[in-house]
């Protein structure tokens, strides 16, 4: 273990996971305007019809397969009885589906985003960033996928990769596992480290409001006037009569 | 009984002329910033017609409002929440640009540039989307006057519930003119589909606004309203929608539509109505039942009862007055004139309109008989079901009586001010042929033919008794919000970022961008786009008029010839 490693595996991580919370906590606080989609389903939508469910299903089991390979211990599938062939042939498949689904569809979107000239000239310079990490991301991930199903890979990720990454979660950070990974994880984990320190400032903020509660509120919503009428704050003096004190 | 106010608008057809003052003046308080170039607040259609965006009504189609599920119960038109959370990727049904149309300007720097030629520079049309050239194919009003007619017309929606033979009469005999906007929903399924409940209804007056700062842009709410008036501001991912311009209101001046309207035909009101009866009147299973299942849930704003309750309900005493001086509630429930938009989407609409008998009394003339006899016009009414049939699918799910009945009392109420003006006596029997009192026609007429501004708009205003900083009584600095000064641009993301700026000011600073920027069709930002219609004729944009030739000196020679060197016609050709 040397000083990059210590650079890489424990700096780095710290400085990204630190950039993406307090970043999103500013962003909300300063930019609840910006925090948007940005649907550009008005310009097109035959080619976002296939794209887009294709991507955002397969990531968000992407994203459900990360929880469960990173978060869960060796030991407790173990315990459990689930044998170490077993995980694997379930994560494979399971990851390359939904991976293969995602990049189809990431591939669609981005086919989209260069051809159709209105979505084209609404794509901003943070977008295309956003869209080159991103693609990295799912592209290296994926070959360590496909690496693992065809028997490539070297050392089990959960025995390293995982404990890492668990490993920065209770602050005892174990960098030296990170050095013995693969090179297809260790560029992963960088690329998905850089893609959490942009992430609070693309259109990627959508997923944290994910309308979970709409299935529980009341149909329609009914909100008292601002107190202050107009766009401006109400001049000192001039507050509404019992409005002085809410 | 919960009581709730409401404002509410109501439009007289016979009275619009389709000169479009009302759009092109909304146009400029409101959507006249990039992002919205496609959007009219309020528009003015053509009927029969496809409308804006093209063939809205459809609703098998576009799927907008509610409808009575199986089990009898009131169910948004596009399904259950969870089948529309699984659809938010891709929302199955939304209008595209070009339903509505794509968006452009003209190249008019070509005008000013052109080198001497044979041919006169023609300004070529140029996509507001992509900056390219295109070709202008559509557009929020391109069956204006029936233009297209009759191919464009066949797709009318609500001409196809028709039968075919009366189709062709109608169009070679009449049109007119529907205005439109936000119908400020008593059940506005905008607001149900909004996944982050960011369109809401305010308790006080009942308008429905999107909150910019809530919306997060999944777009769900275009589908839900089945008038098409969410507007998806496809520069900053938001949707934005008609505001029945609440900060005028809020003062008590009516909105800029009806401020500007040439035909004074619009009224502005409130009514009060019992918010407890809401979800069973809309639930009425009969669609032709909810004309009377809407007016079941108005409360009578005189009656004791209904004015202890409200103050009960917190509504101030002058918002009673209001109420019971509205004239909206006359049009709608005591000369029962005005009928509501489409009812049959179950949204129960406050914007209604007194449907146009002028079709009818000038067909009657045109074949020789005195249009304005009682017995001619009723006759007529019956007799030509044409429009009747028409006019039915757009206010009454249908049903023909209904209508009949009201342009029964527009034509008696013409035969009856006819012999009062004309110093003949009065004929009662007019007036009780249907089912009013001579007292109730005069009164009608009055408010239909001769009521000026304060009973046309009986506004009352929003309690914040707050003096200056009301936004039309400027007295206050137009810097003096949130985030300002240093507004006007975008916040530390680019373009969309950071609070939303308001759009008086927006406007400001659009226009002042515009008169100094140096290219017209295509400039690099997209907020200095020069758009002839935007020019409000003060200050010269630049280049809209040629800047005097250096080589001018040598035509008049250093001292000057002819016109003098002061003269403000040499040194400044501009107006
Ligand atoms: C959690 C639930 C999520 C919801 C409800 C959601 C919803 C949406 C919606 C409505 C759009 C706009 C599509 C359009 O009309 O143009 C969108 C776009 C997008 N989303 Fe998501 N999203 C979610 C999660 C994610 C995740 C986890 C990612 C990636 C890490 C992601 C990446 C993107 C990207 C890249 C676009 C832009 C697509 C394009 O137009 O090129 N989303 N999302
Ligand atoms: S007409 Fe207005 S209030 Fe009604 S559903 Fe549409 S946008 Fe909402
Ligand atoms: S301004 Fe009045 S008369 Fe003119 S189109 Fe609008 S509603 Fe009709």
């Amino acid at each position: 273990m040397n000083a990059l490693d210590i650079l890489l595996w424990v700096v780095v991580p710290y400085v990204s996971l630190a950039i993406f919370v307090v970043g999103h906590y500013w962003r909300y606080k300063y930019d609840k305007f910006g925090w948007t989609t940005r649907s550009s389903q008005l310009y097109e939508s035959r080619l976002l019809r296939w794209g887009s469910p294709l991507f955002h299903f397969g990531i968000l089991f992407v994203l459900l397969g990360h929880v469960a390979g990173l978060g869960i211990p060796k030991s407790w599938t173990n315990a459990v009885g689930l044998s170490e062939e077993g995980y694997h042939a379930m994560a494979v498949v399971t990851g390359a589906i939904a991976g293969f689904c995602t990049l189809v569809g990431l591939a669609i979107l981005i086919y989209r985003r260069r051809t159709v000239g209105p979505v084209f000239s609404a794509t901003t310079r943070n977008d295309k960033f956003m869209y080159v990490v991103l693609t990295a991301t799912i592209l290296f991930g994926l070959s360590n996928t496909v690496l693992g199903a065809l028997g490539q890979e070297g050392v089990d990720y959960r025995d390293t990769v995982s404990p890492w990454f668990r490993s920065i979660f209770y602050l005892q950070p174990r960098p030296e596992l990170m050095a013995e990974a693969g090179v297809g994880f260790r560029l992963h984990a960088l690329s998905a480290l850089l893609l959490f320190a942009i992430w609070p400032f693309t259109r990627l903020v959508h997923v944290f409001s994910a309308p979970l509660g709409y299935l529980t509120r009341p149909y329609i919503v009914y909100r008292s006037r601002d107190a202050q009428l107009g766009t401006r704050p109400v001049p000192r003096g001039w507050e509404r009569v019992g409005g002085g004190r809410r | 009984m919960r009581v709730m106010a409401q404002m509410g608008m109501v439009m007289n057809l016979d009275k619009c002329i389709g000169c479009h003052t009302c759009s092109v003046t909304c146009k400029q308080a409101w959507t006249n910033r990039s992002g919205v170039e496609y959007v009219w607040f309020n528009n003015v259609e053509t009927r029969p017609g496809q409308g804006y965006p093209r063939t809205y009504e459809d609703q098998e189609k576009w799927r907008g409002g509610w409808q009575v599920g199986r089990n009898g119960r009131l169910q948004l038109r596009t399904g259950s929440r969870l089948k529309r959370l699984l659809q938010i990727f891709s929302s199955p049904v939304q209008p595209s640009i070009n339903d509505y149309y794509e968006p452009w300007t003209y190249d008019y720097e070509t005008l000013t540039n052109a080198p001497v030629q044979e041919h006169t520079p023609v300004a070529r049309p140029r996509s507001l989307l992509t900056n390219k050239p295109m070709n202008i194919e559509w557009s929020a009003n391109w069956d204006d006057n029936l233009g297209g007619a009759p191919e464009l017309t066949q797709d009318d929606p609500v001409l196809k519930k028709i039968s075919a033979e009366i189709k062709d009469k109608f169009e070679q005999t009449y049109m007119f003119y529907l205005p439109r906007i936000c119908e400020h929903c008593i059940n506005p399924s905008c607001a149900a589909s909004c996944p982050s409940g960011a369109i809401y209804k305010r308790e006080e007056d009942g308008i429905v606004l999107v909150d910019q700062d809530r919306c997060r842009g999944w777009r769900q709410c275009v589908t839900g309203c089945p008038y098409k008036k969410i507007y998806f501001n496809h520069r900053t991912g938001k949707a934005e929608k008609c505001t029945f311009c609440f900060p005028r209101v809020e003062v008590g001046i009516p909105t800029v539509c009806s401020e500007t309207c040439v035909g004074r035909l619009r009224y502005i009101g409130i009514v009060l109505y019992d918010a407890d009866k809401v979800l069973e009147a809309a639930s009425t299973p009969d669609d032709r039942d909810l004309y009377a299942a809407q007016r079941s849930i108005l409360l009578d704003p005189h009656d004791p009862e209904v004015i202890r309750a409200a103050e009960q309900a917190g509504i101030s005493r002058d918002w009673i007055e209001s109420a019971q001086r509205s004239p909206i509630y006359a049009l709608i429930n005591r000369f029962e004139v005005a009928l509501p938009l489409h009812p049959e989407y179950r949204t129960m609409p406050m914007v209604w309109y007194i449907p146009p008998l002028s079709p009818v009394v000038d067909a009657l003339t045109d074949t020789g008989h005195d249009g304005e006899d009682v017995g001619n016009i009723f006759g007529a009414i019956e007799s030509l079901r044409i429009p009747v049939e028409y006019l039915a699918e757009l206010f009454t799910a249908g049903d023909t009586n209904l209508v009949t009945g009201v342009l029964k009392k527009l034509g008696a109420m013409r035969s009856y001010m006819r012999d009062l003006n004309l110093g003949r006596p009065a004929d009662e029997s007019i007036a009780t042929a249907i089912g009013m009192t001579g007292r109730d026609i005069e009164d009608m007429h009055r408010l239909l033919g001769v009521a000026k501004y304060d009973e046309r708009y009986v506004i009352p205003l929003a309690h914040a008794e707050q003096g200056p900083g009301q936004e039309e009584f400027d007295s206050g600095c137009s810097l003096d919000y949130d985030e300002g000064p240093g507004m006007g641009g975008w916040g530390p993301f680019g373009e969309t970022s950071g609070g939303s700026t308001p759009i008086a000011v927006e406007n400001f600073h659009m226009l002042a961008a515009r008169q100094t920027a140096d290219t017209m069709a295509a400039p690099g930002s997209k907020d200095q786009r020069v758009n002839l219609l935007n020019w409000d004729g003060k200050g010269a944009p630049e280049g809209l008029f040629p800047s005097r030739p250096e080589d001018s000196e040598a035509l008049h020679g250093p001292d000057g010839g002819g016109v003098g060197d002061d003269s403000p016609a040499v040194r400044d050709p501009r107006p």
